[in-house]
Parts: structure tokens; C-alpha cells; sequence
């Protein structure tokens, strides 16, 4: 067992867990926070993406001794009120179906558009390769990208 | 958006509200309407708060088709609710709702177009009865409006909600007359799903989202060659992981138990178990490959018979032959099964994200031994389904867990647990012989189909082996569909579109091979063959249209066309498609769709899509092998499935239609494949048989 020590959604984190306990699961079983999915447990997938300083990161791979000192935001922390622009977009767009793997898909899609304001076809196509979804919302997923990068140049003024 | 729902809410606020009157919906912990009303359930469909609000209950469930969204448009059109304030929820199994309970065969807007119509429109006369009796008016004088009855002599308005508690006091009215099309307000129009909010925050709950007190999580290893058993166990090693707590052998396998999901895992990946793993360890791909060739040379048993096939043959101008094959195919939904049991001496409760709810009431009551008014069976998000759901092996896995461990149970399959314990899309084969006559127009077909049966043998013949050649609409005067059921132990269920899937790769690809034989240009051929059938055709040629069908094309693409009549509905689609040095791309996609009326459009249009990817996955990348009875793949860097980059243009065109609403969700995947096939056959000259495509034998 360790005691790790992180910033979750900007609130200080002590779990005490197994070190090798996978992110993933310490958020989903041992604190209850259930927006991050279970998709492969292999990072094959995408459906447990989260951030982790910043960066989109497979919390299914990630051993929570690897967080230490870090600072983890999940779909739940994402934004006040479902605002941030690319659920904006993705509310706009009416992207999600089942929507199991569209946590995984906007925290990917988020970390896209914090490093590229105008992300291309082809920069979409590279960020979001990893993320799969059976019901097939790729193209919405593109479209909602975009959108949201119109949304966020409009909120943050012109880049 | 307002309308919403918000089942965290529900399972929050359920604990502290508590009441007697909704019990018979089996939600009696988990629903907001208690807090907010007394009396105001107006039918197993339709409460009215006394806050004004409307829940709408869908009885059926929700893997991404839209089913919330387009059954509470039935209810809210005759309701004459506010579409903005309505919420919707998932009641449970209940007799009330019939006696099958589930989304299967892309039925639920058929079976629901005019009952929920009805249902919406009982409650709405309760409610305008309730009014005028108010008034002391006659009910003539009285019309409903956006959640109020007006009185149209003096104006006065009553809100539904003031209304509620009076209204379901009154005698439901029988024989309430339904709105004419033309009066729809909401029926028709392209309608924003109510469930995406939840969805793009974390918040919607899904099966495998479900915590309850006291809950732990589970495992299961189960047998890698199907049908095998534990001989013996040895969970010593798994015991000393921290957090298991227990485990223990169930009829599929042995349940490793702890206090997370990680820690069942890790005392599995320990776990030594024996299997006598049965005769199913001496089944392999090639083995079932030759079976199925050996089999062709015989007659099967008769699906289809018109004319004399036979003798057709022996005096046609030409013969054509072409045999095709199609692997096991997994369901792979992204939320890997799971379910949450509670198995208590008095009661058992289930929270299952699954498409077969009355079967998972089934299968806690075979277990459990309770009567059925003491299982209770939550419906919950899923993460997709795609018939994978329908079965309830995994919700008989939780609640023999539960009950053996006389504690609230999680059991999560793993994605390996998925692909390998799934009830696949059967491997197919089918043999098809065709006669031209002098012209090149067909005059006899003979097919022969072979794959394992399931859903019942009719005189030898499973329905699901067959459809999608028995039923097609060509007018082909002599024609002779035989079937032969082989069933090597690999167990085999529903999957999207089920025969058609198969079925009409094989005869899609056939009547296009008849097309290059015949000297007749693939669309033509086909509006000639369907002259008698008017809606396949005008789907064709709308498909052929706004395809461009014979206009140029970049250097090196080729257009593919299929069409199929399947769920009530009828699809044609055209790819474009090319082939580069082993690289094959499908650039666009045009399908037109006659899905009768279209209740909410642009959820059809989301399901044709979604329908067309989930085809072209498998067409491209879909296939399980078996070796010594177990299934090769794992995860899904063995089981591919498309990914952004690959995405084609899909265009969907909607045929106005008055018919009665067909099935949508299972339209879009049986024609990608042949369409796809088609379209490489027209840019190379090469011929798809087998599937998955396999690019690299096209250069």
C-alpha cells in the first residue's frame, strides 16, 4: 500500500491504495468518480483519458504512484456547468450516441486545442487516433473539434 | 437543456423519498417524482408533478440508437407537453409494459408508435377532463397547449401540474383518437437528443458506473474453450493480494472478489485453475472453413423455392459460380459487460446496463428462486450493445456472485473477457450458382447458406442463417435458397443487422458479379430486377443520384453500390472506394433510406451512420479465429476497429415517407460491405469473397 498525494479537479488527493493500483480504478472504485471509463485496461482504447499536468494521459496504464505531486483533472472537473467550449461544440453537435467513450474523447480533444487554437484535418486525425468509438461519431467528433476551436477563439479573443 | 436526465440525482435524492405508490414501477429508491407528488401517475408512461413538471418513463433502454429521445417524442406530441421541461427515466421491468421487455431488432419504434402515441394522448384527455370538470364545462370547450388545458370560451388557462392530482383520479378514457400526421409538431422534425448533456460532463450513469453501499467488485475466469469446466481451482496466491476478499467457483468459472476492480483482477491474474476443457478444444477456423466447403456440395434444407432453379441452370445462356466466406465477428460494445446484483433471502435487485431486460428478470429469478414480484431489474445507460446485451450471461454472473457472497456485487468483464467469451456473429459461407439468359439478364439462382443456427430451426432452417437471400426483392423467376445449420460449439447470437450482416455481403457482391457476367451495368441490373418493388428501387435511385452513379471519378476510385430491405425498412448505399499499392481507402458513402416515417430524422440519420461504421469496421478489420476451441484475439490491438483517420464522407438521404415507421438501427450495416466490395471490384477487377477485405491480396 502508499499513500499518494495529488490535485484532483483543484482539490488536494490522499488515497491509500496499492502502488501499482492503476489511476483508473483508484478514480472510479476508491473515489467514487465514475466519468473516467474502463474501455481496455491496455491503453488501446482512449475511454480513460484524463489530464495530468496538462497532457491527456490513459489512466488505465497509469500506475496513481505515477500522480504523486501532480495535478489530475477528470471529465468531472473539466469545466463549471459543462462549459468548457469543446462540450459546447459537442452539445451543439449532439456528437454523443451511447456516449460511453465520449469522456475519453473530449478530455483528448480538450488536450488538441489547449497546445493547437486551429487544429487541421490532419492534427485531428493524429490526436484523436487512439480513441475508439463503436457507434461511429468520428465525423461529429471532427466537426465538434473544430467548432469548439471557433468557440474558444471567440471566448479568449482573437489568437 | 432542461430536459434532461440526471440519474446521480435520482440515485442521490431516491434514498430520502421513498414511497409506497411507485413501487409497482419497481423504482421506489431511486425516483424524483416522489418528492414532488402525491398522486399524479396518469399511466405506466405519464407522471405530471404537481411542480409542473412531466417525467415521461421509456420502458425500453438506451445504448446510443436514441430511443429516449424519439419514444418521448411518441409520448410528448399527443401529451402536448413542453418538449423543454420534460424528463424522462428508465422504469425497470414491469409487467406493465408488456411481457417482453428489451431492444432487440430494431423494434422499439415500431412497437411503440402507437402505443406511446395513445399512452400520451390517454394522459393528456385525464388532464383536460380534469380541467373542464373545474370549469364545469364541457370537455368540447377545452384544449390542451404546452403543458396547460385552455378554456377556449373565457381563455382561463390550468397548468398540468395543477391539474394532475384530479386528473389521475379520473377513469382512463378508452379509444382516444391520435393526431393526423399533418398536426405533428414534434413527430418529423430533427430533434436534439435529450441524453447528450449527461453525456459530455460524466455524469450519465452507465451500468458499470453503479455504486451501492457495502458494494464489492468481481472478476470472473472462465473456461478459454467454450463449453469447458473447472476441474479444479487453487486460489491461495490470489487470496494474498490485498483487497481480495474471497473467492469462489460459479457455474461459469471461478469469481475472484475484493474491495475494488483492480484487486479482483490482480488476484485472477494469479489464480490457477484446471479446466476439463470438453470437446470444443479440438475446433479450430480452418477446421470449420473446410466443414463449411464440404457441406456446400450438399443439398440443405429448403428456405426459399420459386420457379424450377434447376432446370433454369441446365438451359441458361451463361452460369456464373462464386462462393463466399465470412468470419465470427465479436460485438466489442466500448462499456465492457458488466452488472451489479443484490441477492438478499427476500429480494434481489439488478442494475444491468442491458438491451434484454425481461431476460435479465428471467435469469435472477432461475437463480435466485424468487417469484417475480421480488426481483427487480434498474435499467442503466449502456455503452452500446449492439445485440451483445440482449443475453444475460453477464447479469446471471452478478447475481450468483452476490448471492454467494450475500453482499451487493459488481462483476466487470474485462475487454479480453469480451472479446473472448462474446456470442459471436456466426462464420458464414454461401455458395451461389446463377443462369443468364441470351441477353445477360438472370433467370435462375440457386444459393446455399452455412452457419451455425440460433433463434430456432424451422424444417431445418434458421431464419437468422437465411434472411437477407430468402427475402431478397429481385424478380428472378427461378430461385432455390438452401441452408445447411453446422454448429462447431462456438456460441453464436444477435449481432447488428444479424443474417443480413453475412447474407447480404454475399448476395450484394453475387448480384454484382451477375452485372460484370451479363454485360449490364451494376445499377441498372438492379432497377430492373426490383421493377416491382417501389421503395427499394426509389431508394436506389435516390442513392444512385446524389451518388453522381456514372459520372467521373478521380483516377483510381471506383463506385460500389448494395441495397437491402431489412427491419422494416429499405437502404441503398453507394461507396467510392480505392485501392493504392495494397492501400485500400472508402473516400465517401451515399445512402438513401425508406424507413417509413422518420419520428425524429436526424436520429435516423445518426443510426444510418453509426450503422455504416459499425459495417465497414467489420468488413475492413473484423474477424475472430479460433485455435484449439479458444479465440485468438484479446484486445483490441488483435481486434481492430475503425479509427478517425479512416472515417469515409457519409452522406444520408431521407425518402419522404407516410408508411408506418420501420427499424433504423440495424438499416445501415448490411450494405456497406458489398458496397464496398462492389467499389473495388470497379476500380481493380478483383473480386472480394471473404471478409475481413484484406487489402494487401488487391494489389
Amino acid at each position: 500500500m502508499a499513500v499518494v498525494k495529488f490535485n484532483l479537479n483543484g482539490k488536494t488527493q490522499t488515497v491509500d491504495t496499492p502502488a501499482a493500483m492503476p489511476l483508473l480504478w483508484v478514480l472510479r472504485d476508491t473515489l467514487g468518480m465514475t466519468g473516467t471509463k474502463f474501455g481496455c485496461g491496455m491503453s488501446l482504447c482512449g475511454a480513460c483519458t484524463v489530464h495530468i499536468n496538462g497532457q491527456a494521459v490513459r489512466s488505465c496504464v497509469t500506475p496513481v504512484s505515477a500522480v504523486a505531486g501532480k495535478t489530475v483533472v477528470t471529465i468531472e472537473g473539466f469545466s463549471p456547468n459543462t462549459s468548457h467550449p469543446i462540450q459546447q461544440a459537442w452539445i451543439e453537435g449532439d456528437v454523443p450516441q451511447c456516449g460511453y467513450c465520449q469522456s475519453g474523447q473530449i478530455m483528448t480533444a480538450a488536450a488538441l486545442l489547449a497546445k493547437t487554437s486551429r487544429p487541421t484535418d490532419a492534427d485531428i486525425d493524429e490526436a484523436m487516433h487512439g480513441n475508439i468509438c463503436r457507434c461511429g461519431t468520428y465525423d461529429t467528433i471532427r466537426e465538434a473539434i473544430h467548432r469548439a476551436a471557433e468557440i474558444a477563439r471567440a471566448e479568449g479573443g482573437s489568437k | 437543456m432542461n430536459a434532461r436526465m440526471n440519474r446521480r440525482t435520482f440515485l442521490k435524492a431516491g434514498a430520502a423519498t421513498a414511497g409506497g405508490l411507485l413501487v409497482s414501477f419497481y423504482v421506489p429508491e431511486r425516483s424524483k417524482l416522489a418528492a414532488a407528488t402525491t398522486d399524479a401517475k396518469l399511466n405506466a408512461y405519464v407522471h405530471v408533478g404537481s411542480d409542473d413538471s412531466v417525467t415521461l418513463f421509456i420502458h425500453k433502454a438506451e445504448m446510443g440508437q436514441g430511443t429516449v429521445t424519439s419514444l418521448s417524442m411518441l409520448l410528448a406530441e399527443e401529451l402536448e407537453c413542453d418538449w423543454n421541461k420534460i424528463r424522462t427515466e428508465f422504469p425497470g421491468v414491469s409487467p406493465e409494459y408488456g411481457p417482453y421487455q428489451g431492444v432487440v431488432g430494431s423494434m422499439s419504434i415500431r412497437t411503440s408508435w402507437v402505443s406511446l402515441r395513445k399512452a400520451g394522448a390517454t394522459a393528456r384527455e385525464m388532464l383536460v377532463q380534469a380541467a373542464a370538470e373545474h370549469w364545469g364545462v364541457d370537455k368540447s370547450r377545452c384544449r390542451a397547449e404546452n403543458n396547460t388545458v385552455v378554456n377556449t370560451a373565457s381563455s382561463e388557462r390550468l397548468s398540468y401540474g395543477s391539474l394532475a392530482d384530479a386528473a389521475a383520479k379520473l377513469p382512463v378514457p378508452s379509444n382516444v383518437a391520435l393526431k393526423d400526421p399533418s398536426q405533428f409538431r414534434l413527430i418529423g422534425k430533427p430533434t436534439k437528443r435529450l441524453d447528450t448533456h449527461d453525456k459530455v460532463n460524466g455524469s450519465a450513469v452507465f451500468g458499470i458506473d453503479v455504486r451501492r453501499p457495502g458494494m464489492l467488485h468481481a472478476v470472473v475466469e472462465r473456461c478459454p474453450v467454450f463449453g469447458g469446466k473447472v476441474a479444479s481451482f487453487d486460489a491461495s496466491k490470489s487470496k494474498a493480494i490485498p483487497g481480495v476478499k474471497d473467492v469462489l467457483q460459479i457455474s461459469s468459472g471461478v469469481a475472484v472478489i475484493a474491495d475494488n476492480t483492480w484487486s479482483a483482477m490482480e488476484g485472477r491474474r494469479v489464480l490457477q485453475v484446471k479446466w476439463d476443457e470438453g470437446p470444443v478444444a479440438s475446433v479450430n477456423s480452418a477446421g470449420i472453413s473446410k466443414d463449411f466447403a464440404a457441406h456446400a456440395q450438399q443439398p440443405g434444407a429448403v428456405a426459399r423455392k420459386n420457379g424450377d432453379a434447376a432446370a433454369a441452370l441446365q438451359s441458361a445462356a451463361k452460369k456464373v459460380e462464386a462462393v463466399y466466406e465470412t468470419p465470427y465477428l465479436a460485438h466489442a460494445p466500448m462499456e465492457p459487460l458488466n452488472c451489479v446484483a443484490h441477492v438478499r433471502a427476500d429480494g434481489c435487485e439488478v442494475w444491468a446496463s442491458t438491451q434484454g431486460q425481461s431476460a435479465a428478470h428471467e435469469a435472477a429469478m432461475q437463480i435466485t428462486g424468487l417469484p417475480p414480484e421480488k426481483v427487480k431489474v434498474y435499467t442503466e445507460f449502456m455503452g452500446g450493445g449492439f445485440g451483445r446485451r440482449a443475453r444475460s450471461d453477464y447479469v446471471a454472473d452478478s447475481v450468483e456472485v452476490s448471492k454467494a457472497a450475500g453482499a451487493p456485487v459488481q462483476v466487470t468483464w474485462s475487454r479480453e473477457d469480451d472479446l473472448q467469451q462474446d456470442w459471436y456473429r456466426p462464420a458464414a459461407y454461401g455458395r451461389f450458382t446463377a443462369g443468364l439468359d441470351a441477353d445477360g439478364w438472370p433467370v435462375a439462382l440457386e444459393a446455399r447458406l452455412i452457419c451455425s443456427p440460433f433463434g430456432g430451426l424451422s424444417k431445418g432452417v434458421a431464419r437468422t442463417g437465411v434472411e437477407g437471400v430468402v427475402d431478397l426483392l429481385y424478380s428472378i423467376p427461378n430461385v432455390l435458397v438452401d441452408y445447411h445449420a453446422l454448429d462447431p460449439g462456438i456460441p453464436v447470437s444477435y449481432w447488428r443487422s444479424v443474417g443480413y450482416s453475412q447474407n447480404t455481403f454475399f448476395a450484394e457482391s453475387f448480384i454484382d458479379e451477375l452485372a460484370a457476367a451479363g454485360g449490364k451495368d451494376p445499377l441498372d441490373l438492379r432497377l430492373r430486377l426490383l421493377a416491382n418493388s417501389p421503395r427499394l428501387r426509389a431508394a436506389l435511385e435516390l442513392a444512385a443520384d446524389k451518388a453522381g452513379w456514372g459520372k467521373p471519378l478521380p483516377a483510381g476510385h471506383g463506385r460500389g453500390i448494395a441495397v437491402v430491405n431489412n427491419v422494416g425498412s429499405f437502404t441503398a448505399q453507394v461507396a467510392e472506394a480505392s485501392v493504392d499499392r495494397g492501400k485500400l481507402r472508402v473516400h465517401r458513402v451515399v445512402c438513401a433510406v425508406d424507413c417509413g416515417y422518420a419520428v425524429n430524422p436526424s436520429g435516423v440519420e445518426q443510426q444510418i451512420r453509426s450503422g455504416i461504421v459499425f459495417g465497414l469496421s467489420a468488413a475492413l478489420k473484423g474477424g475472430i479465429t479460433i485455435d484449439r476451441g479458444r479465440v485468438q484475439q484479446q484486445n483490441f490491438h488483435q481486434y481492430d476497429v475503425l479509427r478517425m483517420e479512416e472515417m469515409p464522407a457519409i452522406e444520408v438521404h431521407i425518402v419522404s415517407s407516410k408508411n408506418n415507421p420501420g427499424g433504423i438501427g440495424e438499416a445501415g450495416t448490411p450494405g456497406i460491405a458489398p458496397a464496398v466490395a462492389n467499389a473495388i471490384f470497379a476500380v481493380t477487377g478483383k473480386r472480394v469473397r471473404r471478409l475481413p477485405i484484406r487489402a494487401e491480396e488487391l494489389a
